[in-house]
């Protein structure tokens, strides 16, 4: 896996975290550096885009909330933090932690706080996967006819 | 025309602070919290994220409270508060064949696989009212669960695709018109046809789409298929160079399977309408791909039978509930001079009236 999807992919479960999640988890790491903004978190929307018929043509389906901000640690490392939602703790913590995870803490804030992140959403996810599964249909034939 | 009235003020004040009062209801009754109404009135909260166009379910919620309940309202909060926010950019066509589907069935394949799913749907249920949620403490239900099948779930078209038995979608990726940017342009090509029936009002598509089914430019859909549930929604960040996950949206998907008999230049296949609205909101995606289909009839080489849903004019510029209630509602604000002018009017017509009656006599 290249450097970058490894990174889209941390930002993509730090995007999807329950804030209040993150902020627990975020608190174990203790002590957090200091950050200068590069732009303090804002508000704003996305235009989602889905295609004509799933596969064709683009078209705009609405807009979605989005909290971004970017942040520079003492060392020059920067981390970006963009989530689904109005909540500007919750982008300046996934921010924070993808700065972190690019320097000499990663190991550390990857088991304290990525690990346990995405294993909760693999949780969540799997138990609304088994209710779906228990609402499958089992068809079954009745005999008719002569034999 | 409208005119400045003054000496309202205080009545103005009074009438919000009884709106606020009334809201509340009476006090010896819970108030409801914006969390309640996001967990317990969710399809409520659904709708108006689709039609606020806006996906936030705790704005959407919070807009519910303030509007006591009045979804067109709270759909109008929704889209004024929209307006206020900067637009960071548009995301990539979202994937729905990699839906983590939570309901997925299919009227025209029984074994269609992926299989089945009805996930938390009213179907079969037996319309009654259940007197046991009236009583207070309603009894925790747990879902049942069944190992779950990995993978993402095939789209129906797809297999009809397969053997060129349904028309193809193009495959361009054009930027597509923005309704919210530019003043509507008719004739609307279909991606600016979707972006407005995926706003429009719930209510005024299901009719529309039900007088497809009754005759007035009969297409004959089923339902290939109708999933619900999560999608990734990614965008492009140029600052980093790549794109990366803001996150999920709930959607719900309709295709629908529509005849077709072939033309001059193409055999028969079938043709296809699609809905796709945020949410769990099934009838809306429905109706929304009947009326699709509905208007392409110029494209597809078919007859202009003059039917409502067929005329694009019609339903683009009326299925928006804002911009209708917005009209509508205006004409109860106070109009006197206009109705002065009137009034003087008539009078003066009927005292002709009577006065040529008199010369007659």
């Amino acid at each position: 896996m290249s450097e970058n999807q490894d990174r889209a992919g941390w930002m993509g479960v730090l995007a999807r975290a329950q804030a209040g999640e993150l902020a627990r988890l975020v608190a174990g790491l203790g002590d957090l550096p200091a950050h200068d903004w590069l732009r303090p978190p804002e508000t704003g929307t996305v235009m989602v885009r889905g295609r004509t018929g799933a596969t064709g043509a683009p078209f705009n389906l609405g807009e979605m909330t989005v909290t971004r901000c970017a942040l520079r640690l003492a060392d020059g490392t920067v981390g970006h933090g963009h989530v689904t939602g109005r909540d500007k703790g919750h982008s300046r913590e996934a921010a924070l932690v993808d700065a972190l995870l690019q320097g000499a803490r990663a190991d550390e804030v990857r088991a304290t706080v990525l690990v346990p992140l995405a294993e909760a959403e693999a949780a969540r996810r799997a138990a609304r996967a088994r209710k779906a599964a228990a609402t499958k249909v089992e068809f079954f034939t009745m005999v008719r006819g002569e034999d | 025309m409208y005119v400045a009235v003054k000496g309202g003020e205080r009545a103005i004040e009074a009438a919000h602070d009884w709106l606020a009062d009334e809201r509340r209801g009476a006090r010896d009754v819970p108030e409801l919290s914006v969390a309640q109404i996001r967990e317990q009135m969710a399809l409520a909260v659904n709708r108006v994220m689709a039609e606020g166009s806006l996906y936030d379910p705790d704005l959407a919620a919070l807009a519910i409270k303030q509007a006591r309940g009045d979804l067109i309202e709270a759909i109008f909060l929704i889209r004024a508060y929209r307006t206020t926010l900067p637009r960071f950019g548009a995301s990539r066509p979202v994937e729905t064949g990699a839906m983590r589907c939570e309901r997925r069935i299919s009227a025209t394949f029984k074994d269609a696989p992926g299989g089945q799913v009805l996930g938390p749907t009213f179907d079969y249920t037996h319309r009654l009212l259940d007197f046991a949620l009236a009583a207070e403490g309603e009894e925790h239900v747990s879902a049942p669960e069944a190992p779950a099948r990995a993978g993402d779930v095939p789209h129906v078209a797809g297999f009809l695709g397969r053997e060129g038995l349904i028309q193809g979608e193009p495959t361009v990726d054009d930027v597509p018109p923005d309704l919210t940017r530019q003043p509507m342009d008719l004739p609307a090509n279909r991606a600016l046809r979707l972006q407005a029936l995926a706003r429009g009002d719930e209510g005024f598509l299901l009719g529309l789409a039900y007088s497809t089914q009754r005759g007035y430019a009969r297409n004959h859909a089923f339902v290939g298929e109708l999933r619900i549930g999560a999608v990734a929604v990614e965008m492009e960040i140029p600052e980093l160079g790549f794109a990366i996950e803001l996150g999920e949206v709930v959607l719900t998907e309709c295709e629908t399977v529509n005849q077709f008999t072939g033309s001059k230049t193409e055999p028969p296949q079938f043709t296809r309408g699609y809905g796709l609205v945020f949410g769990q909101t099934e009838r809306k995606a429905i109706a929304m791909a009947l009326v699709d289909r509905a208007l392409r009839w110029r494209e597809l080489g078919e007859e202009d039978q003059g039917a409502p849903a067929q005329d694009e004019e019609f339903v683009l510029m009326h299925c928006d509930n804002i911009q209708a209630t917005g009209f509508l509602e205006h004409i109860k604000l106070p109009h006197y001079v206009d109705f002065q002018s009137e009034l003087e009017l008539v009078r003066k017509l009927r005292r002709e009236a009577g006065e040529g009656r008199e010369a007659a006599e």
